[in-house]
């Protein structure tokens, strides 16, 4: 029956390793904002077909709107 | 008829579906001038925004929703943000700098759907300086990490500017970060008690299911002292708030809700440590902990805050940043707060007047519908005196300092008493009186009943003393007002009506008088609708009717004039206002007539009391060539509800505009006595004082600073604003413009909330007898006490919420779910 006293202490360290990951999660801020890594999570990356150009362009085009 | 609706961009009257709606936000294309392929776009700026995205791939934009832009400025000059590069106003803003990394937080208003948080989240892709960006969306603010040796701030501040998303940087938000240590403070606590609660729970289990002496002591004694340590952090911690609250209660002579609940938890944790270190019993720790898990999780309910709204704005958060120096015919932007008396600035057309001071040079038409009520823009004259906060309309003005920001006449107010006193005293409320007798009730019955048991024994004294107080710790009764209060909260939130905080509910069922402000709360400032009706006119017949309003200052002619869009004007001749009637004058030969219908010859007077509309004729040649109707000025469904709030209500209107439209208002308030006009922010300040030593409960329903005072003076003050998220006054409750009409359902909402608290006290009242009949008779058991605790305080929580949201379904603010 003592084995009892054992399983307890697995238990109990397993329950406390998890207040601390609460305890850090509240802390490093992830329940600063619920609502919107929600919507993050939904969206797709983006295809880039041509990155790797239109980047340079993308520098000077901007300059010009603004 | 033609649509002259252009000032009128809401969002809300957005045809989406409509084939000539702009792809990038949606509103009406009023020509298909402005395209891509076979995109149609309502101006050159929303079309720029699709050119950035287009050349970017980041298109995606467009398919997360459908037309999700916002038209981005056109005034935009590039030094607006220039003032951003002073070294000490970076300072202020930025959060982080190290090496060539900088991090800031801007607050964007502008954001409002998952296409936003997208596009804010990828600037990355458009711009190689910027390494990261991350939306919060709830308070509408974005964090950019960026290279600071190649980028300055005013550049990223343009370019979120180009994309719509212009960034709101004012005196308030700046050096100001928002505290959000106590909502985390709560999360810690109540995970705290939560994971003590779920383990002294299990550890109990043994005692409940097992008759006497079938466990083993040694399990007994080691499960006991585990309870007893699961319990110390939350004894010392987590349940810190509710003893700090009692000792500030009792310190003030008060006996708050807090008062029961600390002694209750402090007889719990003492009677049951007692009893599990001497070994003669089990303890209540279960419940213990049950309750403070519960009554926090009721304090996270209750505490529904609005992030991205802000209760607590004075002027400063009214005045812009920066203002444009001229020194020696060089202009240069600063900042406000170094602005020196004497100093030379420049104001351009639809800029803020951010300082007391002289007009120097062009005459003036400055606007202070928002710091007087006044809905005319006034004229002003080299030398004249202009007051800050005005907004100026038309040319550029240059104007001299005579005060610095902080000491002008507007900000004076702000010296005020009713600005220093603290706002509420939240000890008047229902559940802290109620708290007072209950308290002094269950003391007196744990008295009696032990005194009754001490002729018998000593031991069951003792124990039904503090069996008393723990059954009858008023949990459930705690429970209650934050479960009703904080769901109305969330109804009214939901139909735009945001409440500070759930103290305000309760004086909103207090309330019986309601005092109303004009400009910008009955009507909606700026946003009118002109419709013209007769045939067309012509380019040339537009041009002419502008020519001839442009030189009258009456607010009438000032509508149609911003209404039409012809840009030349042309010489008048024979130019002739006569007052209360038109103006007159003859262009290019013809003679034109603007004015009232009677003038005109027309049977129609032009007003229209029951409507709220105003026509104004126009004649060429002396033949009526139609009518400009002019509506919308007043919000949609004021009149019957000004009417229903008239049977209940005293009502009265105060107005800094002048009584022009007295007939029609007396109509709408029930009698001329009830009307105040001309009244000056000081004023209206004092006339809710005034009101209220009469022993009225008040609310003062306003929009501008003018009635920060008054707003700040009353109960309840309720800021009406069109845009939640940018301009409003201190005050207690922000209400959007078009729910306006549903106030009357509001106030009725509170008061039910009110009763349906009541109920659930009777309801937690039973509870207490059934237990207290328990505790007296010395058979409290630790399992009665576990089933009864939890028992009442969830079924008291269900009670509240499901009535309460039924209420809300009956008067119609919230829709409940078929199957109810």
């Amino acid at each position: 029956m003592y084995i009892i006293f054992m399983l307890m202490a697995f238990s109990l360290t397993a329950s406390l390793i998890f207040l601390g990951a609460y305890i850090w999660s509240v802390r490093s801020g992830q329940y600063d904002d619920k609502y919107t890594p929600s919507v993050r999570i939904l969206f797709d990356d983006i295809k880039h077909s041509k990155k790797a150009e239109s980047s340079s362009e993308a520098g000077e085009n901007k300059e010009e709107n603004i | 008829m033609i649509e002259f609706d252009r000032l009128q961009k809401s969002k809300l009257t957005r045809e989406k579906d409509s084939v000539l709606s702009c792809f990038h936000c949606g509103d009406i294309c009023t020509d298909q001038s402005t395209s891509i392929g076979d995109k149609l776009f309502c101006c050159q700026g929303c079309k720029t925004v699709f050119e950035i995205l287009n050349v970017n791939e980041l298109c995606d934009y467009y398919d997360i929703e459908s037309a999700p832009g916002i038209t981005p400025k056109t005034d935009l000059i590039a030094d607006r943000f220039a003032y951003l590069d002073d070294e000490s106003v970076r300072e202020q803003i930025v959060e982080f700098s190290e090496g060539n990394t900088e991090k800031v937080t801007l607050h964007s208003p502008a954001m409002h759907c998952a296409s936003c948080i997208w596009l804010l989240e990828k600037l990355h892709d458009m711009d190689q300086r910027i390494f990261r960006s991350v939306v919060n969306f709830p308070r509408k603010e974005v964090s950019i990490t960026y290279n600071r040796k190649e980028m300055a701030l005013s550049e990223l501040a343009v370019l979120l500017s180009s994309l719509g998303y212009e960034p709101l940087i004012n005196l308030d938000t700046v050096g100001k970060r928002k505290q959000s240590s106590a909502e985390k403070k709560l999360y810690l606590k109540i995970g705290l008690a939560g994971f003590a609660f779920g383990n002294v729970m299990i550890l109990s289990f043994p005692e409940y299911l097992s008759r006497v002496g079938e466990v083993d002591p040694l399990f007994k004694t080691v499960f006991g002292y585990l309870s007893l340590l699961f319990s110390l952090p939350v004894l010392v911690y987590a349940s810190k708030d509710y003893y700090r609250s009692a000792w500030a209660g009792l310190r003030t002579k008060t006996i708050n809700i807090d008062v029961p609940i600390t002694l209750g938890i402090g007889v719990l944790f003492i009677r049951s440590a007692w009893e599990i270190l001497t070994q003669s019993g089990a303890g209540y720790l279960d419940s213990f902990t049950g309750l403070v898990f519960f009554l926090l999780i009721g304090r996270l309910f209750q505490q529904k805050t609005y992030e991205r709204l802000s209760f607590e704005r004075d002027y400063k958060s009214f005045f812009p940043l920066s203002v444009t120096r001229k020194v020696s015919n060089t202009e240069a932007v600063i900042p406000v707060s170094k602005l020196k008396r004497g100093d030379r600035i420049v104001v351009r057309n639809q800029e803020l007047i951010p300082a007391d001071s002289v007009l120097v040079k062009t005459g003036a038409l400055v606007d202070y519908s928002f710091v007087s009520g006044e809905s005319d823009p006034v004229k002003k004259e080299a030398g004249d005196f202009i007051y800050a906060g005005g907004r100026q309309v038309g040319t550029t003005i240059e104007l001299e300092v005579i005060k610095e920001p902080s000491q002008s006449y507007l900000t004076q107010l702000w010296n005020s008493a009713v600005f220093n006193k603290p706002r509420f005293s939240k000890l008047n409320n229902l559940v802290n009186q109620f708290s007072q007798y209950f308290t002094f009730g269950v003391l007196a019955i744990a008295i009696f009943a032990s005194l009754f048991w001490l002729q018998i024994d000593t031991t069951t004294a003792i124990k039904v003393f503090t069996a008393v107080l723990i059954v009858a710790c008023p949990c459930a009764l705690a429970l209650s007002s934050p479960f009703a209060l904080g769901t109305a909260l969330r109804i009214f939130g939901d139909k735009g009506f945001y409440l500070k905080n759930t103290e305000t509910v309760e004086a909103l069922a207090k309330i019986d008088t309601i005092i109303m402000d004009k400009t910008g709360t009955l009507t909606e400032a700026g946003h009118d609708s002109i419709e013209f009706s007769g045939a067309i006119l012509s380019e040339e017949e537009q041009q002419m009717v502008k020519s001839l309003v442009q030189h009258s200052t009456h607010p009438l002619s000032q509508k149609i004039y911003r209404a039409l869009a012809a840009v030349t004007s042309i010489p008048v001749n024979d130019f002739k206002e006569i007052s209360g009637k038109g103006v007159q004058g003859v262009i290019h030969g013809h003679k034109l007539k603007v004015g009232s219908g009677f003038w005109l010859g027309q049977t129609h007077s032009g007003t229209n009391i029951e409507d709220l509309k105003t026509w104004v004729y126009l004649s060429i040649d002396d033949k009526i060539r139609g009518s400009f109707l002019i509506s919308n000025v007043y919000r949609k469904g004021l009149r019957p509800m000004l009417s229903k709030l008239l049977e209940q209500f005293k009502m009265y209107l105060l107005s800094g505009d002048t009584p022009r439209e007295k007939a029609m208002l007396a109509s709408l308030f029930g009698s001329e006595e009830s009307l105040h006009f001309h009244q000056t922010p000081e004023n209206k300040l004092d006339f809710v004082s005034r009101v209220r030593k009469t022993g009225a409960h008040v609310m003062m329903v306003g929009d501008g600073l003018n009635d920060a005072g008054a707003l700040r003076a009353s109960e309840v003050g309720v800021a009406v604003t069109d845009d939640v998220a940018v301009f409003s006054p201190a005050s207690d409750a922000i209400l959007t413009g078009k729910n306006l009409y549903l106030l009357e359902s509001f106030i009725k909402m509170s008061k039910a909330t009110m009763s349906v608290i009541v109920v659930s006290f009777i309801i937690s009242i039973i509870y207490n007898v059934v237990g207290i009949s328990f505790a007296v008779t010395g058979k409290l058991s630790p399992l009665v006490s576990a089933i009864l605790m939890p028992a009442s305080s969830i079924s008291v929580l269900i009670f509240t919420t499901f009535s309460t949201r039924l209420r809300a379904h009956q008067i119609g603010l919230y829709k409940m779910k078929k199957g109810y």
